[in-house]
């Protein structure tokens, strides 16, 4: 038998093994937590994060959607149903804009096909409701959404402009 | 009022129950701290905060726990044998509480001071197999059965080597009392007069077969969730499942308590200036069972013939030359006669 397989058998009777990972136990035992607490800890989210929709405004309150329909053409998951008509002044603005958020993926197509940053994917993502139908978005709901996390939402496009 | 609890029947039986629930009321309390403990401190080497949310610092997550088995649907497959079934589990958990009969606390706290202490609670353990290879076999399902027979195996052979380690600290003694145990390793020295010193070997050899014989990790082959699902208990839920789970704490934590009494010297204090007491016997465990959770957190599962390789041709040939070594060290008083103890 050689040196080495002496040594290995010495350390399996001396349970060489199991005191060295004891050790180490003992050092992750008062080493920091990583877990967070959830609702009162969050982690931190990328600009690019994609998560609930929303419907964007101008500043001065018109809407920016213009019915262009690229965002229902994009859609990989056929999530989105837009039917439009010209408005009393002329402008061309949907009279109807419906996300199933139960089809949507999350891709994120819609927002990149958007050529005036009406639809955008914000920072929420929780929105988890009690019922199916809760989750099929109009457009009351998705302009309400807009509204709601605007600042959010002009500073994550603000961060990610020098990328894109 | 003395002599009704003294010489009446009624009042000797009702003295009895007394003493049994102070023994098994602060015992089931203890064992709620305790699963929080384990857990806690599972998550602490995993770097996670481990259960928090119920009560201070999540201390009340066991009572939780129980609550929620509780109020569950009892589950009975379609083929299984009902009376078994519903045997099973209180079979490995009264298993588990009627050993405690025997466990001194304190020198004279114990609820039957019988003079084969050791040997009762190496039957009673040895009976808690029927609880598992009952319940697999009740629930006339492929891989509870499976399981059972493999904690079967697993417990009988580690109960073999358990006991040869017995053997030892018996001949040192000289008595198969707990009391007596504990007094043979009373003396000047404090904690070097402890059996782990003489017996250190078999300490380690003891505890290691204890986590087989508890089905704990890194053992825990009847319950391996990656092939087994949860071994014999997969078709348990509510409260039958709780009698399971409790009775393999009370087992461990028994394991934790005979380790303190046959190696660290029971209530006995580490230090001459000290007072011996309760609480030296209650750290014990404790520390014994800090030691049991560190050893779930570090371990990685044992294959099944790894684990009987261990059992039959590492624990039981070396525990066997132990009792070989002990009986000559006790009878020619090798070492100084630190092997023989019993009262000349």
């Amino acid at each position: 038998m050689s040196q080495t397989d002496f040594s290995r058998k010495a350390g399996y009777f001396l349970l060489t093994d199991y005191v060295k990972g004891f050790l180490l136990g003992m050092r992750y035992f008062f080493a920091p937590k990583v877990t967070l607490n959830y609702p009162h800890e969050k982690g931190p989210l990328s600009p690019r994060f994609r998560g609930e929709h929303a419907l964007r405004r101008y500043p001065n309150g018109e809407e920016r959607c213009i019915a262009c329909k690229l965002c229902e053409a994009v859609c990989p998951a056929q999530a989105i149903t837009i039917d439009a008509e010209p408005r009393d002044d002329g402008s061309r603005r949907t009279t109807r804009y419906d996300i199933d958020m139960t089809k949507c993926i999350y891709c994120g197509f819609c927002q990149e096909a958007c050529p005036v940053d009406a639809i955008v994917e914000g920072p929420n993502f929780e929105f988890s409701t009690e019922t199916r139908e809760e989750l099929y978005y109009d457009k009351e709901k998705l302009l309400d959404n807009g509204a709601r996390w605007e600042a959010e939402i002009a500073r994550n496009l603000e961060m990610d402009a020098p990328y894109r | 009022m003395v002599e009704f609890f003294t010489q009446t029947g009624l009042g000797m039986g009702l003295l009895l129950v007394g003493q049994v629930l102070l023994l098994v009321v602060p015992l089931l309390l203890a064992l709620a701290f305790l699963m929080y403990a384990d857990r806690k401190i599972w998550a602490a080497v995993m770097m996670r905060r481990g259960p928090n949310v119920v009560g201070v610092f999540g201390l009340l997550q066991s009572f939780a726990d129980f609550l929620k088995y509780i109020v569950k649907e009892v589950v009975v497959p379609a083929g299984a044998d009902r009376a078994v079934f519903f045997l099973a589990p209180m079979i490995s958990f009264v298993m588990a509480m009627i050993a405690w009969a025997v466990i001194p606390f304190n020198e004279n706290w114990i609820l039957a001071d019988i003079n084969v202490a050791i040997l009762y609670v190496f039957a009673i353990s040895s009976l808690e197999v029927y609880g598992v290879i009952m319940g697999g076999w009740a629930s006339n399902s492929k891989y509870p059965f499976l399981g059972s027979l493999r904690s079967a195996a697993q417990m009988i052979s580690y109960e073999v080597s358990i006991g040869l380690i017995i053997i030892g600290v018996i001949i040192s003694t000289g008595a198969m009392n707990f009391g007596a145990i504990v007094a043979a390793q009373e003396g000047g020295g404090g904690l070097l007069h402890w059996y782990f010193l003489p017996h250190f070997p078999m300490l380690i050899l003891f505890f290691i077969s204890a986590l087989a014989e508890t089905n704990r990790p890194p053992f825990d082959l009847p319950e391996a969730e990656s092939e087994l699902v949860a071994g014999y208990q997969v078709e348990y839920s509510s409260t039958p499942f709780l009698l399971f789970m409790i009775g393999e704490l009370v087992a461990v934590v028994l394991m934790c308590a005979l380790v303190s009494l046959l190696f660290l010297g029971g209530w006995l204090s580490p230090v001459a200036f000290l007072p011996d007491g309760f609480f030296w016997m209650f750290i014990k465990m404790l520390g014994v069972f800090f030691v049991f959770s560190m050893v779930k957190a570090i371990t990685p599962r044992y294959r099944y013939d790894q684990l009987m390789r261990l059992g039959w041709k590492v624990f039981l040939p070396f525990s066997l030359f132990w009792v070989v070594f002990v009986a000559f060290a006790a009878k020619f008083e090798w070492f100084w006669g630190i092997y023989a103890r019993w009262p000349m």
